[in-house]
């Protein structure tokens, strides 16, 4: 292993061990102002992130598009990317893009909100909204915890689910039972799309990419609200090691959310 | 076909999630640790160019390059 | 000559807001400032704007935040308990130096401390205009897109029962002001440019960790707004012993019971606030200076009277002449407020004051 492997963008051009000259076919995205955040190792949020820039970049859409952001871990992101974003409050994020997207309807608008700021705080906000058809996307970024906090249970926390608030497990007689947010949104009139991915494994990052393409042509096409729920790893407030994640959601986080499209009237 | 990537060792947070999604199993981590004392991935013979590394990285770490056949993109 | 229109005050203020080019209101019914969101509700796709009827004045002021964050002039009106309930995006917003005229018709006025120490946390401030009729709250309308604007600072207007239901003749656009910048900080869409991050949290410039600077811009406006935006109204000051000081339409009242004090004999002057904040404490101290009495008539326990207080520095004293009067509707139009009783009150406290 020379050093030369270990440079972002080489300057001398790679060569193959026969001299093939190599192009390079993957990159960080343009929209990625910098690789470095402060964010878990292991943390599933900057794959969603990543995801969603190549996507605006594939659409065309960075000149008019609004990020309405709301308060979690990823509250470090919209220093990072080359694109307006609209800081919110803790769940209220739907309203302000409510606002933003009815003075500017033919702007891109779509909120970035985790579990707690959108199914605790803002649980009103998100299916206002999608009752009343708002023409943006909302993206959830699910891993059933209040990660910037600490590791607090939310209204996704799963049953059985250690957190700091739940000590010992969420149990259903003293925390009750967490939120299906992407069935409960599905079911509301008003509502164009609605599905739910992972970012856990190169399948799911597929169905990600997809499903977010999907939800972004919604809103696009001028359909009504679309929705997008991510789950994605947060292997600090799971306790468990950054390699565990992808185990650690796919047997705990995924059985209560199954992965698919819950909702497609694009038609 | 002639394939690699490059890591930034610097920006690696050692999460290894790249190592078990590489389908001709090429990446391991190193023994020695970064300026921020976590290890980093390298590279072994083999790579194809398949992106799945970069593709879960959460920090943004790998380059990836195949070579040009034809004068066309793979 | 100019036309002038028989209005109630709402609707008063309302047109004047979108003829001020207000394109953005959100609302949520509740007395008596319901009457803004009705005729914003009428009037709105007529101007090519937007009204929503929110389902909760939490979203309702977020919808603001996001029409006014993409560099529209946008409104919302309450009375005091919505007030309360959007005071953490009130007090946000103002850190994200977001432009705002918010509306707080108020059942009596009991909601001074709130409008002018902040109802919410942390260092902001907002504009408040207190009008004491519809003609004024037309002109201070229209001042308030003006300030909010110029400052990129919230403007609250202090409305209440008899503002939102009398009707007055009024004449709209007697307010103008020279065109101020673009607005370049908003969130349009990023063409031919960086993105921009417009947050109560830290700086708008992308990869800037300068938390400190950002927020230090949201109160270093504030002795700039105090030297230049304080409004007043007072007269009859020159011989007074005893000053009345009291805003909105109460203040009204006021003027016209000292009008009645003084075809008695008695020297009584009126000072009527017509910025809450900047408060005109250089006007009250000079009545203090001077030697005149204070008393201030307040439809609450006694809140803007601290402002007086403040300002008098303990030079002249200051009596309280005001009190919470309800009828039986609550909404603050009470037995207390007529001439007759806030007349009867300056005589009783006059003796004091000019002996």
């Amino acid at each position: 292993m020379s050093d030369a492997l270990s440079q972002r963008s080489p300057t001398a051009p790679l060569r193959g061990k026969h001299g093939e000259e190599m192009e390079k076919v993957f990159e960080k995205p343009d929209l990625l102002l910098r690789t470095e955040h402060s964010l878990c190792p292991g943390c599933g949020e900057p794959v969603t992130l990543r995801i969603i820039l190549e996507l605006i970049q594939e659409l065309d859409l960075r000149d008019q598009t609004i990020c309405v952001c709301g308060i979690g871990c990823y509250t470090a992101f919209p220093m990072i990317i080359d694109l307006d974003v609209l800081q919110a409050l803790h769940g209220r994020a739907p309203s302000v893009a409510t606002g933003a997207k009815r003075v500017q309807p033919d702007r891109f608008v779509f909120t970035l909100q985790g579990d707690g700021d959108m199914v605790s705080e803002g649980l009103q906000e998100i299916i206002h909204s999608a009752a009343r058809g708002e023409n943006f996307t909302a993206v959830l970024l699910n891993n059933g915890v209040f990660g910037e906090t600490g590791g607090h249970m939310t209204a996704t926390t799963v049953l059985g689910q250690h957190t700091k608030t739940t000590p010992g497990g969420r149990d259903l007689a003293k925390h009750g039972n967490p939120i299906k947010i992407s069935e409960l949104i599905a079911q509301l009139d008003g509502v164009a799309y609605v599905a739910r991915a992972a970012v856990h494994n190169p399948t799911g990052i597929k169905l990600t990419t997809q499903y977010l393409r999907d939800a972004f042509q919604t809103q696009l096409a001028g359909k009504g609200f679309s929705f997008v729920e991510v789950l994605t790893m947060c292997p600090t407030d799971w306790f468990v090691g950054p390699d565990q994640g992808p185990a650690w959601l796919d047997a705990n986080l995924k059985t209560t959310y199954p992965l698919g499209v819950l909702k497609d009237s694009r038609q | 076909m002639e394939a690699t990537v490059t890591v930034d060792r610097e920006t690696c947070k050692g999460c290894a999630l790249c190592v078990p999604v590489c389908p001709p199993k090429v990446l391991v981590m190193s023994e020695d640790v970064n300026g921020k004392g976590y290890r980093y991935p390298l590279l072994l013979e083999g790579c194809t160019g398949c992106e799945l590394c970069a593709k879960v990285c959460p920090d943004f770490c790998f380059e990836v390059f195949r070579e040009v056949r034809n004068g066309g993109v793979h | 000559m100019a036309q002038r229109v028989l209005m109630e005050g709402s609707a008063a203020m309302a047109e004047s807001a979108i003829q001020s080019g207000c394109r953005f209101y959100a609302g949520y019914p509740i007395t008596p400032s319901t009457e803004i969101l009705e005729y914003m509700a009428a009037r709105m796709p007529g101007v090519g704007g937007v009204c929503m009827n929110a389902e909760s004045e939490i979203e309702a002021i977020g919808m603001v935040w996001g029409a006014a964050g993409c560099g529209v002039r946008a409104m919302i009106a309450s009375t005091g308990q919505g007030i309360s309930l959007m005071q953490e995006s009130f007090a946000e917003l103002a850190n994200a130096q977001i432009p705002i005229v918010a509306v707080n018709m108020c059942r009596g006025q009991g909601d001074y401390f709130q409008s002018t120490r902040g109802g919410g946390h942390g260092d902001y401030r907002f504009i408040v205009l207190a009008p004491a009729s519809a003609q004024e709250a037309v002109d201070l309308a229209a001042l308030a897109f003006h300030l909010a604007d110029k400052w990129r600072n919230p403007v609250m207007i202090m409305g209440d029962f008899l503002l939102s239901h009398t009707s007055e003749m009024v004449e709209f656009g007697r307010f103008s002001a020279a065109p101020l910048p673009p607005k370049t900080w908003a969130t349009t869409g990023a063409r031919g440019r960086r993105g921009i991050t417009l947050s109560p949290l830290g700086p708008s410039e992308k990869l800037s960790t300068d938390v400190a600077t950002a927020l230090a811009n949201v109160t270093a406006k504030h002795p700039k707004i105090k030297v230049e935006e304080v409004r007043v109204d007072a007269g009859f000051l020159d011989d007074a012993a005893l000053v009345v000081v009291a805003f909105g339409f109460p203040g009204r009242f006021v003027k016209y019971a000292v009008r009645l004090a003084r075809a008695k004999g008695l020297r009584v002057g009126y000072l009527r606030p017509i910025s809450l904040w900047p408060f005109p404490s250089e006007a009250v101290a000079a009545v203090a200076a001077r030697g005149s009495a204070l008393a201030v008539y307040e439809l609450n326990a006694g809140q803007m009277i601290e402002d007086v207080q403040l300002a008098a520095l303990g030079r002249v004293p200051v009596h309280f002449i005001g009190g919470i009067s309800h009828d039986h509707s609550g909404f603050g139009v009470g037995p207390a407020l007529t001439v007759e009783t806030i007349a009867s009150r300056i005589e009783a406290v006059y003796p004091r004051a000019a002996a």
